[in-house]
């Protein structure tokens, strides 16, 4: 028996979700005395590779070739569900990020696997396997027991604490057969912001909304999350407007975030909203209608116009951080 | 084209969500139920694809005979005609099992389902539904075009987007952007009185997971304010408090 989680690479580096998932797996398989094995898809250098051992992996299985350089789907989930079966996993953990989303189902069909989709934390151990999830939008919580033999999770990016746990992993060469029909998708063009943070993996996220008043205005928002190190987000009629693109656009509609802290400025934090930030471990809202609903959803808050408070929380944040440095 | 939208009947979106005493469900008592919104972008998308390739769009749901009120604004909308599996929705598990099961010999060349239902939010229908017809699956998409037999699809990647283009029949998960929703006009409601539903009885699944407890988040407690003039005393907050910064 083992563990296997999916090690999701960028461009040929993994991202920080790669290791929450091993963090995460990592207990899982000390819990149930086995290994813990990653598959890497896609090309990948070793140097990359032996990344994954500073977490906990006893073995990484690489699986490399010019047809899988970039994310077919299908492709992916037949690969993942035979490095289950050569390392004989019962346990799939992969992160419920974009990529991750659409694996993970197909991973569970083709393993008659129970399924978690977005776990936000750890599996029970006493006698049933239960793993929590958020449902209704933010608004509760569903502990999920899964019954069968195998078990997929899939878990919510930023919810699970990166842990080292240094091991001499063996790499190895992994070289599934995949057939022809799992490759009809292709891939025309990736379009990406280079030198952003990406939202759904941040730790940090500032969102503006109609209270900004246009988007000629957002140079403050990009000041303050660029000195934060933060991803820029908005709420939807932003999006609406054009003002920002919609991939930056959080809430019931949008992307739902779960950052350490969350800092909403001119929002008012309508429920719509609330669904897709109220994981969030920390909340600040800035509004300069005391009444704006968000302060009842929020931790910190300042009752201001932005206008006048942004400009003093960069020099706040800029002092802090000399202060720190 | 012969089209397949799935339709997933959700509490609407400002609902005060409430749990039997057990807390092993959701109870419904007084709730309006309405389309889950990301469907309705998908059916709105299906609708502009028939009407401007010719076509039919048809509906299904997985639900009980109280879900009729939701297929008929399906149809209001435009769908073309209707199918309810008669069956209580167990998980994704079930739901893609029976939609796969009724349409694995129609010949449908989309299959379109929203994003994420905004009840449990699984994220899982399609990409099952693609496992079980052997079909690729194109998740979180928010730009559909078809031309001949090829599908060009725009889906969310972290940070940007990702352009590709797969041949039909293929099942895709609809999220904003990819159609604006549509209101049913006063001739649609009273046409969708007399279009076809269909009522099939489910075929059996095993279940391989369960609900056994709900749970609400924890309030926040009482908001702290900083004066607006005081701001650095909200960095030593988020620093020292929260641990945020
Ligand atoms: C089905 C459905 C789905 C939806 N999905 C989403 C979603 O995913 N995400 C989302 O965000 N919304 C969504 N909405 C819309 C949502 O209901 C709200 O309309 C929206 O969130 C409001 O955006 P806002 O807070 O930016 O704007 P407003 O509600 O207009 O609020 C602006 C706020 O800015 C404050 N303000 C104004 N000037 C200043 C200033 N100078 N300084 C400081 N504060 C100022 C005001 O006091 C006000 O509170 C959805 C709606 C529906 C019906
Ligand atoms: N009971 C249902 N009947 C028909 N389609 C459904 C049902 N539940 C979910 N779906 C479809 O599957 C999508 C994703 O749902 P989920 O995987 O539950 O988040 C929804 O947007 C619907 O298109």
């Amino acid at each position: 028996m083992s563990v296997l989680i999916y090690a999701e690479n960028t461009g040929g580096k993994f991202k920080k979700s790669t290791f929450e998932v091993i963090s995460y797996a990592n207990v899982i398989a000390k819990e149930q005395k086995t290994n813990l094995v990653a598959i890497s898809i896609g090309n990948v250098e070793n140097a990359e590779l032996e990344k994954l051992a500073k977490y906990g992996v006893d073995k990484v299985l690489s699986v490399t070739g010019e047809q899988l350089k970039l994310f077919v789907n299908q492709a992916y989930a037949s690969i993942i569900a035979e490095g289950a079966k050569a390392s004989s996993a019962d346990t799939i953990v992969l992160s419920a990020s974009f990529s991750g989303k659409g694996l993970a189902p197909r991973i569970a069909v083709k393993m008659d696997a129970g399924f978690v989709d977005g776990a936000i934390g750890l599996p029970s151990f006493n006698g049933s396997f239960t793993v929590r999830k958020g449902a209704f939008s933010g608004k509760a919580f569903a502990d999920v027991s899964l019954t069968s033999t195998n078990k997929v999770i899939s878990l919510v990016p930023n919810s699970y604490k990166v842990v080292e746990d240094t091991k001499p992993a063996a790499i190895e060469t992994f070289a599934p057969v995949i057939k022809e029909s799992d490759f009809r998708t292709m891939v025309k063009e990736i379009v990406r912001a280079a030198d952003k943070v990406s939202l759904p993996e941040a730790e940090i996220v500032v969102s503006g909304g109609r209270g900004l008043k246009g988007p000629e205005n957002w140079g403050m928002i990009e000041e303050l999350a660029e000195l934060l190190g933060a991803a820029t987000a908005c709420s939807k009629p932003v999006s609406d407007a054009h003002w920002r693109p919609h991939s930056e656009h959080v809430g019931q509609t949008g992307i739902a975030v779960s950052p350490n802290l969350y800092i909403a400025i001119g929002i008012s934090g309508a429920i719509q909203h609330l669904a897709g930030v109220s994981a969030s471990k920390t909340i600040v809202v800035i509004n300069k209608d005391p009444e704006a609903p968000f302060f009842k959803a929020a931790d910190y808050g300042i009752v201001g116009d932005a206008f006048e408070v942004i400009p003093r929380l960069i020099e706040a944040v800029k002092e802090f951080k000399s202060a720190h440095a | 084209m012969k089209i397949l939208v799935c339709i997933s009947n959700v509490p609407d979106t400002t609902t005060k969500i409430t749990f039997s005493d057990d807390l092993k469900s959701f109870n419904p008592a007084g709730v309006q139920f309405i389309i889950n919104p990301y469907d309705e972008i998908a059916l709105t998308r299906a609708l502009e694809l028939t009407e401007s390739q010719a076509g039919t769009v048809t509906v299904i749901n997985i639900g009980d005979a109280s879900t009729e009120p939701t297929i008929r604004k399906a149809l209001a909308i435009g769908a073309t005609d209707a199918v309810r599996i008669n069956a209580t929705p167990r998980d994704a598990y079930f739901v893609a099992g029976q939609i796969a099961a009724y349409a694995k010999d129609k010949g449908f060349d989309l299959i379109l389902t929203g994003r994420e239902s905004i009840d449990y939010n699984g994220s899982q229908v399609a990409s099952m539904l693609g496992e079980k017809l052997d079909l690729p699956a194109v998740c979180i998409v928010k730009s559909l075009m078809i031309e001949g037999s090829t599908a060009t699809l725009e889906r969310e990647i972290e940070g940007g987007k990702e352009v590709l283009t797969c041949p039909l029949p293929l099942v895709a998960s609809a999220t904003e952007g990819m159609a604006e929703p549509r209101i049913p006009n006063m001739r649609g409601i009273m046409s969708a009185r007399t279009k076809p539903l269909t009522v099939v009885e489910p075929v059996d699944i095993p279940q391989l997971q369960q609900i056994i407890k709900f749970d609400k988040p924890q309030s926040r407690g009482q908001v702290k304010l900083v004066a607006a003039d005081e701001v650095n005393k909200l960095v030593d907050l988020l620093h020292g408090e929260a641990k945020a910064i």
